[in-house]
């Protein structure tokens, strides 16, 4: 009377419902719509930054690149200024921050309890959040003033020095982040190995920790770098205020960077007056920018791609 | 040529096997007195906590100078545990403790006044796994003479004579200066023994050295523990009980008890020559292990 | 080979070269007091830079600071000026921001795990992801200014909130796609395979086990994400967030989406650029408002994640 399961089983009973297999189909659609869509912002911002900065250099004159320094309303586009002041700034940034960095990664891996370091990687996470307008603000309110002034009688108010001091108190979490997780990834053997031969623990930190993680060490200078590049707001605010700076390189003195730059002819988009090529300036320094980073951002990930690949 | 030295070394195994039943009948059995030798450590009640978790119940045993003491038994029983207790390897891990004695020639190393770095210095450790430094060969070895001071005239004499003595000196001698990560994983072990015998340290503890080798390298191992028991004290951890019988002079037998709470202790539960434990154990637990019935 | 062996006289010595010399690890006890120098600094500066705007901005925060709260720029005077239209402007900026970035995000993240792994084209995707998250965040702004402003004009109404909030939305897309990819990479394949086991289709797994598993810390990258948004002031410059005068008449909600606006960093960049000591105090006070507002969405993002967290 009752067949047999087998006999009955045809090639139907194991097809998926048609419903269930689109809604499964389509939601594989959709995922790769929005992964295209992450490749498309990047084919975006190189196809606008590139084909803007390109009106830039064909009509520039070429002299007008090396003049007395950045005032693109009169058509002075000074870039040794403007790439001078970022370099300056971000070594500042990077002498305070690479030490302080390192620092606290070098005690959050091999020094601090567990629970410290519990509740310290958060705080990492927190200061990292920290908007940059309001170091630009502390930079000018308090680095300046209470910190610098006292040292320096003649430092201007607004100066690179406090500037470079901001960016690299802004740098430090990103920095302390990636030394930190290079450090951990030395094996626990290694510092056994050490310990075994009666090193101290700030032996075995210096001679065996820190150069086995020289790799991750030097990518999150690298990064730390780019970033400080990059950063704005606070230059913007406590150094490079106006849309034009004189060339020098007094420490003590204002100046502005790529980035501020950028703001500043940002700030004053919907009055562009005087030299036409002030608003192509914008995009031809994007691209500068962009170009400078992303070298710095990559050569950082191949080292952190040969550290990993090394134990 | 390298295959005749295999083989070569293969056939002197037993031989150093043979010595040991010779020096198992000069030393007492189990924690009695010793006559003969002179006792490098003597460890009573030893106790090891992982924070509330103890992992080690009641141990008391004594280490004879120039012997080898193995120490075997189930995995989780605790024998890595103890011997780290002989170089106060066990305060690198937050929350370890240990309870009882452990006397190194009759100081108390648990005692408050005694720095666990010196400790160190004098007993040396060569790890489960190969872990020299991402260095060359040469800094690896002078790394520790480097800590004590040794100087710069002093550091090739020591490199070359801890190579020559952990067997490694021949095929090395050309390549000092290239990364010890360049060497095979029997090479990098016998680099971690030339690494721990160069700062001449008294005693030279072995946690499972050969368990990641191949035979032939496990064999070169053996060989040479057999050969520096000469000058050092050895206690080895392993889980091959052929390789105890086979290098060892005493043998301490651990095994596991499952707690009412669920929690696993280890004890020890035979100490005895290893001529004794492997052909008439006292302990019932000890005969099933070594026969292959448990674990 | 003789010098070697055993040190001879270690049984009488032992006791006294084994005991702890006063001053033998100086050095180390040196080292780890600047370490913690370090990291006192490091993270101690948050605290300096708090007090630091309490009291510069204390006039404001302790008498008027309701009125501050609650009222709009103003040109003619400091002590007029408030910071009400910064607040709306950067929570709607961070509304569109999340309408945008969320979604496209965590699909992405879905993609790269659960679909692609190992593909071409997600090696692609994975390092485009990397780059585009070093990409300092004016460089956003030229984007959002040629794309969202001028080429989408019909769509966003020109420099408007949703301009902005677009604009933040590619900035933040990295974070929220890598923290995703991390969180979707706990989740066990054994949850998979059980899901598999009983019959369900890759979305039924998706939707019904491995997304609801990977929530929790996929909510506290995108919060810590926005959180990155709010304070973000360079690209929203470039996208014309206003930064002077900016009238807040009688739109309506769903208009001010298409107006002008402002956001609160930008206003502070404002206060902090006009000269004068009561705009000082309120740059200071401004930044307390923002921190404070920031810190609280991080707080959010930190509850998420502990009250969730799990073991796998």
């Amino acid at each position: 009377m009752s067949p047999s399961p087998a006999s009955t089983l045809s090639a139907a009973d194991l097809r998926t419902s048609p419903g269930r297999r689109a809604r499964s189909a389509l939601a594989r659609w959709l995922f790769l719509l929005a992964a295209a869509a992450t490749v498309l912002v990047s084919a975006l911002i190189i196809w606008t930054v590139v084909s803007e900065a390109w009106t830039f250099i064909s009509q520039v004159a070429f002299d007008k690149l090396a003049d007395i320094g950045w005032f693109p309303r009169r058509g002075l586009f000074d870039l040794s200024t403007l790439l001078v002041n970022s370099a300056q700034i971000s070594l500042i940034a990077m002498a305070v921050a690479v030490p302080s960095g390192f620092g606290s990664a070098v005690y959050l891996s091999e020094y601090a309890h567990p629970r410290v370091r519990r509740v310290m990687k958060p705080t990492l996470e927190l200061l990292a959040s920290v908007p940059s307008v309001v170091l630009g603000v502390f930079a000018i309110s308090f680095i300046t003033p209470s910190i610098l002034s006292p040292f320096f009688s003649e430092i201007n108010f607004f100066n690179k020095l406090a500037a470079g001091i901001a960016v690299g108190l802004l740098v430090i979490p990103l920095i302390a982040s990636i030394a930190e997780d290079a450090l951990r990834a030395v094996p626990v053997s290694l510092r056994e190995a050490s310990a075994g031969l009666g090193a101290r623990k700030i032996t075995t930190s210096i001679r065996v920790v820190l150069p086995a993680a020289m790799s991750g060490l030097m990518a999150a200078t690298v990064v730390g770098f780019s970033r400080a590049i990059g950063e704005t707001m606070v230059v913007t605010i406590a150094s490079g205020g106006g849309d034009t700076s004189l060339f020098n390189l007094s420490w003590m003195e204002s100046g502005g960077t790529i980035t501020s730059a950028m703001a500043s002819l940002g700030l004053g988009t919907d009055q562009v007056a005087g030299n036409d090529l002030a608003f192509q300036s914008l995009y031809f320094l994007g691209a500068l920018l962009f170009v400078i980073t992303l070298g710095l951002n990559m050569i950082g990930d191949q080292i952190v791609r040969r550290l990993r690949e090394k134990y | 040529m390298t295959e005749e030295r295999v083989t070569e070394e293969r056939e002197q195994v037993p031989v150093s096997t043979a010595r040991i039943d010779v020096s198992g009948v000069t030393t007492a059995a189990t924690t009695g007195t010793r006559t003969e030798v002179n006792t490098v450590f003597e460890c009573s009640g030893v106790d090891v906590y992982y924070g509330d978790f103890r992992a080690l119940r009641d141990v008391t045993l004594d280490v004879a100078e120039h012997e080898v003491t193995a120490l075997i038994g189930p995995s989780g029983c605790g024998k890595s545990t103890f011997l780290r207790c002989f170089n106060r390897m066990n305060d690198l891990i937050e929350g370890a403790r240990v309870e009882g004695t452990v006397n190194y020639h009759g100081v108390d190393l648990y005692q408050a006044e005694i720095d666990p770095v010196e400790v160190r210095r004098r007993i040396g450790m060569v790890f489960q796994k190969p872990n020299p430094f991402p260095k060359s060969i040469y800094d690896n070895i002078a790394y520790g003479p480097r800590l004590a001071g040794a100087r710069k005239s002093a550091l090739d004499d020591i490199i070359e004579r801890s190579l020559i003595r952990a067997a490694l000196w021949e095929e090395v001698k050309d390549r000092l200066k290239s990364s010890a990560y360049g060497l095979s994983g029997g090479q990098q072990q016998r680099l971690c023994i030339a690494r721990a015998i160069a700062v001449e340290p008294d005693v030279v503890l072995m946690d499972e050295p050969c368990s990641a080798l191949d035979p032939i390298a496990t064999g070169r191992i053996e060989e040479l523990i057999a050969e520096l028991k000469t000058d050092y004290t050895i206690v080895i951890v392993t889980h091959n009980m052929q390789q105890a019988a086979r290098i060892s002079d005493m043998t301490a037998f651990f095994s596991v008890q499952l707690n009412e709470r669920g929690t696993r202790t280890g004890e020890l539960v035979e100490f005895a020559p290893t001529s004794h434990i492997f052909t008439k154990p006292d302990d019932q637990r000890t005969e099933a292990y070594i026969t292959g019935r448990v674990g | 080979m003789t010098v070697l062996s055993t040190p001879v006289g270690i049984a009488t010595s032992a006791a006294d070269t084994l005991r702890r010399r006063p001053g033998a690890d100086m050095a180390g006890a040196a080292f780890k007091w600047l370490l913690i120098g370090a990291t006192v600094f490091a993270t101690g500066f948050l605290a300096v830079l708090l007090g630091v705007m309490i009291v510069d901005g204390w006039d404001v925060l302790s008498g008027n600071l309701v009125h501050f709260l609650t009222h709009g720029f103003s040109q003619r005077s400091a002590t007029d000026a408030g910071v009400w239209q910064g607040i709306i402007g950067s929570l709607q900026v961070a509304l569109v921001t999340g309408v945008f970035a969320i979604p496209i995000g965590i699909a992405t993240a879905i993609y790269l795990v659960e679909y692609a792994e190992g593909s071409r084209f997600a090696r692609l995707v994975e390092l485009n992801i990397r780059n585009l998250a070093g990409v300092p965040s004016i460089v956003y702004g030229l984007l959002g200014l040629a794309v969202f402003v001028k080429t989408l004009s019909g769509f966003t109404q020109g420099k408007t909130v949703i301009a902005g909030g677009m604009t933040l939305a590619a900035m933040v897309l990295p974070i929220v796609v890598i923290t995703s990819v991390e969180a979707l990479k706990a989740v066990p394949s054994s949850l998979r395979e059980a899901a598999y086991g009983v019959g369900a289709t890759k979305w039924e797994v998706l939707s019904r086990q491995v997304l609801p598993a990977a929530m929790s810390t996929i909510l506290t990258g995108t919060v810590l994400s926005l959180a990155r948004a709010l304070g973000e002031a360079a690209p929203l410059i470039l996208v014309g967030a206003a930064t002077g005068f900016l009238r807040f008449g009688d739109a309506n909600f769903a208009e001010t989406f298409t107006g002008p606006y402002t956001a609160l960093p930008v206003l502070i960049l404002n206060f902090a650029q006009q000269p004068g000591d009561d705009w000082g105090t309120n740059a200071a006070a401004a930044s307390v408002v923002i921190l404070v507002l920031v810190l609280m969405v991080n707080g959010v993002a930190i509850y998420l994640r502990n009250r969730f967290e799990k073991q796998w």
